[in-house]
Order: structure tokens, then sequence, then C-alpha cells
């Protein structure tokens, strides 16, 4: 789970490390009493959970009055990659001398954190890490731990960082660890890391998301959470608890287990149709699931055929074909063709329970997907 | 012959009394698994399908010889359940519990280091050797023994690749799931070592998906050390990157590492055949056997 600049710079403070002041805003006039406040100039910064918000028009140093008000006036409501702008941070301008950049992540090669370093902050610090390797510090961190004050003074020595302002980052990259580690984080970035013309060491940016499995001992972010849904059928997806990604195609697609529902995505591709989306029922799936599965893809407009593809292993065949049965005997005429493939626990016992006069069923995956396509091509024919 | 579990495995069902470790244990007994005990803290002294249960993995070993465990504890106690298997001395744990935190599992990782246990998972449907034994949630009866290894990151995708092998009659020397989650104790090079050195395994299935850097680095280990014929498997070729395709480790990094063009194509130079369908992945290793 990703979390708003503002909300990873507030949890940043909160742990000691310095931020500008800021004030988060929702109208043009809040961003003018807040500028007023904090006195110009000031930067107005989206708050969308995507990176690049700069270069993509989201981000604006202005002046005075007449500035911000134009500023806010286009920044509020704006389209930033898919995600429309409804809040701001109104946050005094840094004169700053360097960008740095400090993050923490989890090396999953490695199985561990590493804390990374670099002199060249500002930028995308994924292309850096392609340019120059060598340009970003790392130190591996040993959990049992915690990152050892030696690592983060040598992780600064190894990037190159004015000596001058040493101690204070080495006291961000110690701080910014502990905040990953206490927040259950995937990642905790601060990029750039301004070193101001007074030499004072400062978090321009906030970057902290959150792992999804850790959020049952993290109450506190709780609020965060509902923000996350993208769209109408994510939200949805969100509330039925099902793992969802919406796509372009017009294949649905509904099936049990990640790789499985992968797969069947990547067969839709290989016999020449879009798959429309990725949706996992998850393991040992009952009628009901079944059937709000049915209607998350029935409602997404986008979608011209259905291939159902479930292999038991926990999740029971009978029970699926219920679910199908039950979820399409609501309607008077099926919105969209359906093909149904069962394989595994009680495939026989589901095949036999599946109304054939409101869904096709095919014996094998391959068949299934080819039959979807097919339909799909016909439909919007 | 087989890799890591054969009849003489002894398990111990961690977390035997709730409704997936009591279910399982039944399927696994039925399969023919020597389950011997099951654990569970403040439950010693009941019993769960015949099988004693005991207060610590500890007393398991002592009193009933188990020698690997399987653990069916929820997530927030999973880290613990693990570290308990661990501190055991048990050759094997086969972790199931999906959702465990990452930083969890980092804790766990480092302690491997120190320990002869193997961990197999966790967010994975186990181990079988077919006809002998299964530790784990995988639907024994469409599993048949064979000369085939197969190794996966994924549940549902071993089922349909182990039926596509098993209607084109390629049974299977044992059945790993390896996990799908970012950190995980067994490897695909692990998986794929063990299986070279079975002189009953002639060809070996590997399934892999997007994210992180597991089945590149497999296929350098093949390229250099593996002399058993490997068919390759990747899912998740039409994944947009950004978004996690249901498993934790599922997702194609922003950076663009992680897609499973890069695995098909390191998997390729190392001389394995990567066909686009499951049916194909059977139809492979006919060509090889």
């Amino acid at each position: 789970m990703k979390l708003h600049e503002y909300q990873a710079k507030r949890r940043f403070a909160e742990a000691g490390i310095p931020t500008p002041s800021f004030e988060l805003a929702e109208t043009v006039a809040e961003v003018l009493a807040a500028a007023e406040s904090l006195g110009y100039p000031v930067a107005i910064k989206a708050q969308v959970k995507v990176g690049g918000r700069g270069k993509a028009g989201g981000i604006e140093l202005v002046d005075d009055e007449a500035e911000a008000e134009a500023a806010a006036d286009r920044i509020l409501g704006m389209d930033l990659k898919g995600y429309t702008v409804e809040q701001v941070i109104v946050e005094e301008a840094v004169d700053f001398a360097q960008e740095l950049y400090v993050g923490i992540t989890m090396d999953r090669g490695a199985g561990q954190p590493v804390a990374m370093v670099s002199e060249e902050g500002g930028v995308d610090i994924e292309a850096v890490a392609e340019r120059d390797p060598d340009a970003i510090a790392r130190e591996h961190v040993d959990p049992a731990f915690g990152l050892h004050p030696y690592q983060a003074r040598r992780a600064i020595v190894e990037a190159g960082i004015d000596a001058a302002v040493a101690r204070d980052v080495a006291r961000v990259l110690q701080t910014l660890y502990d905040v990953w580690a206490g927040t259950d984080a995937t990642d905790a970035e601060i990029n750039p890391l301004m070193v101001t013309t007074d030499g004072e060491v400062i978090a321009a940016d906030a970057v902290c998301n959150v792992d999804e499995d850790a959020l049952f001992r993290h109450p506190e972010l709780a609020e965060f959470e509902e923000e996350e849904a993208r769209d109408e059928l994510e939200r949805k997806a969100h509330e039925y608890g099902f793992d969802y990604v919406r796509l372009d195609g017009t294949v649905g697609i509904i099936g049990n287990g990640a790789g499985l529902v992968m797969t069947t995505l990547d067969l839709v591709d290989h016999y020449g149709g879009e798959p429309a989306n990725f949706l996992d029922v998850g393991g040992g799936a009952k009628a009901d699931r079944i059937a709000n599965a049915l209607d998350m893809v029935f409602s997404d407009e986008n979608v011209d055929s259905v291939v159902f593809n479930i292999f038991g292993g926990i999740t029971r065949g009978d029970e699926v074909a219920r679910g199908i049965n039950e979820a399409l005997s609501q309607f008077d005429e099926i919105p969209k063709p359906v093909i149904v493939r069962l394989a595994g626990t009680n495939w026989q016992e589901g095949m036999e329970i599946l109304n054939t006069d409101l869904v096709t069923v095919e014996e094998t995956l391959e068949d299934a997907v080819q039959r979807a396509v097919e339909a799909a091509a016909e439909v919007a024919a | 012959m087989s890799i890591f579990v054969d009849d003489d495995t002894r398990v111990v069902v961690q977390g035997i009394t709730g409704g997936e470790g009591s279910f399982h244990t039944d399927q696994m007994l039925a399969y023919g698994t020597n389950v011997v005990a099951g654990a569970v803290p403040g439950k010693g002294g009941e019993s769960v399908h015949g099988v004693p249960v005991y207060d610590t993995v500890r007393q398991a070993v002592r009193k009933e010889d188990a020698n690997a465990s399987v653990v069916f504890v929820p997530p927030a106690f999973a880290e613990d359940a693990i570290f308990e298997a661990l501190d055991s001395e048990l050759d094997l744990v086969v972790a199931i519990t999906e959702g465990i935190p990452t930083q969890d599992m980092a804790r766990v990782n480092r302690r491997l280091r120190e320990v002869d246990t193997r961990l197999i998972g966790p967010n994975c449907p186990g181990i079988i050797t077919p006809g002998e034994t299964k530790l784990g949630i995988l639907p024994g009866d469409i599993f048949a023994a064979g000369s085939v290894g197969l190794v996966s990151r994924s549940g549902t995708l071993t089922y349909q690749v182990v039926d596509n092998l098993t209607a084109r009659g390629h049974g299977q020397s044992t059945a790993v799931g390896i996990g799908g989650d970012p950190i995980i104790g067994t490897t695909f090079i692990d998986t794929l070592r063990a299986f070279d050195a079975d002189p009953e395994t002639d060809a070996i299935v590997m399934c892999g998906e997007i994210g992180g850097e597991d089945e590149e680095e497999a296929a350098a280990v093949i390229d250099a050390a593996i002399d058993t014929p490997v068919v390759g498997f990747i899912a998740g070729r039409t994944a947009p990157p950004g978004k996690r395709m249901g498993h934790a480790g599922a997702i194609v990094s922003g950076g663009g590492t992680g897609t499973a063009a890069s695995k098909i194509a390191a998997l390729r130079d190392a001389g394995v055949t990567v066909p686009e369908t499951p049916a194909d992945v059977a139809a492979a290793v006919d060509e090889l056997l």
C-alpha cells in the first residue's frame, strides 16, 4: 500500500527527520490561505500515488498569490496519469545547494533489507541504477540487529557525500531504517534529500510503501487504505476481497490461484484475444464468492466474453458450478457469453450440475480460452 | 527415488486444530502420509483424526520422532511457528500459510542460514512424492509416480501442468511448490540441484512467474551445472508493470525487472525449452523422454 507524500512525510517528521513545513489543501482558497501563512515562495504539489509528478505537471513553485491561484486552479482536479488530483500540499520552498538520495528497500534476491545512498538525488533513481550502478552505495542489513551506525557511515563515504553533512545524512538514514522497520514498509525513500544553501539536510519528498500483509499490526494505517482503490471496479474487488487487476481487453477472466490466472491471461493473448482483467477468487471459494466474481466481471463494460477456469485443490468443482448457476439464473438474458472449464476436486460433479443453457462447457484450458476469444470476437463484430 | 520427502518422513502438523490444518491432516492421512503429531499451544493432550496433539514441536519430536513439520498457522503467528520448527532439529519445514509479512520472512531467512533445516514455502501448496507421501494441500489424485521432477512457484498452475503430464503418461518423481512470496526458503536452484542428483528424475519441469530474478539465476545454474534436461514455463507475459498479480512476489517492478520476457530469454539462452501453454509443456517432455 502506497502512502501519499504528506502521509509519509508526517511519519518521517514524527520520527525526527527534518522536513519543510507544509499544509494540506483541497480548494484554491485553502491553498492561498496556506501559502499566506507559510510565506512565499511555496511549492504546490499534487497528492497522487504515482511517481514523476513533477514532469507530469503536478508540482509548481510559485512566488506570489496570483501565481499560486493559477497553479492551484490548474492542479486541483487535473488528471495525473489516470488519477484525479483532489488534494495538494502547500510547502515552504527550500533553497537547496544539492540533492541527495536515501532509501531502504527489501532486496528479494538476498532476502534482506538494503540501505542505499546516492549523491545523484532529485532524478529517477531506477534510471541512475541502470546507467551507473556504482553511483548508489548499498549496505545490506541484518534484520536481527538493524542498520549499524558504521554501515550508515560507510554508505555515506562510499557514495561520496560531502563530509560537512555526513553526520546529518547518517542520522536521516538511521531514522529512515527505523521507520521502515517499524512501519512494515517495503520501501521508504527520500528523493531528494536536499542540502540547503545553509548546509541543513531536509527531506523534500517522502515515499513509503507498506506491506499489505502486515496491515493487521498497523491499525494506525487503516484509514489510508480505502483510498487505494482506483476505480469503481477496483473498489468493488476490494469490498469482495478479490485479487483483481483491471486491464484493457475484452475477455473477462476468473480463476483460482495467481499462477493459473496469469497463465489464463497469457493464453487469451496467445490465441489472439486481449485479457480484460486478472481476477483470482482464491482458494476454497464457495458459491456466493463465485457469484460475486461473475458480478464483477459483468459490470466491466469492456468485457465481451468470460472464461471461468477453476482447478480445484481446496476449491470444489460442485461449489463453483452451483455459484455459476445461481449467479446466472438471476438474469433473464445472460449479459455476456460464459465459458467454463472445471478440473481437479469434484470436477465431474461440477460438470453435471452446470446448467448448459446458461454456459458453454469446455474440458481443457486451451479449448476454453479459444472459445472465449472467439466469443469476444463475435460480440465485437 | 525422490527428493526431500519419502515414506520415512514423519510429520508434525503445526496448527492441526484449525480448519485448514484439520482438513488437510485428514487428506494427508488418506494419501498415506505419516502424520505422527500435531502441535498447537494450549491444546496438548487433544487428538485430531486420531493424531495426538502436543503443546510444542519439541514434544512432538521427542515423543513421536517427527522429522518434518507442515505449518498451517495464521499469518500473524506464522513467523513464531516457523522459528519454533527451526529450533526443533527437524529436517524439513513446509509453510503453507499465505500472507506472512515480508519483514517476518527476512528474519526467518536470516535464521535459516544458521540451521540445517530446509524450509519450503511459505505461501506454497507443499511437496508430494506420488505414491509415498504428501506434505501440504496438493490434491493427491492428479499425481502419478514417475520420473519427471516438477518445481513451481504457484499452486494451481502446478496442478494444471501435472494434469497435463499425467494425462500424457508422465508421472512425477517429486513435485515441489516453492511458493509465491518475495522471500522463500527453498529456491528453484536448490530444487534443480536436488533433482539433478536424483537418479530417478529423468526430466525437470520448472514453472516460474513474473517478479524477482530467481528464474534468471536458476537459468545460469541450469546452463552451468544441471545435466538433467529442463522444460520451463513462465506465467505473466501479459501482466502490466507495477501491479501485484495475486502473489505478493508476482510483480513486474516499475523499473522493468521481473518481466516474463527476461525470464523466458534467460531460460532459452540456457538451452531450456519454454512452451507457451501448459499442454505444450507436457508435449515438450515427450520429446525429452
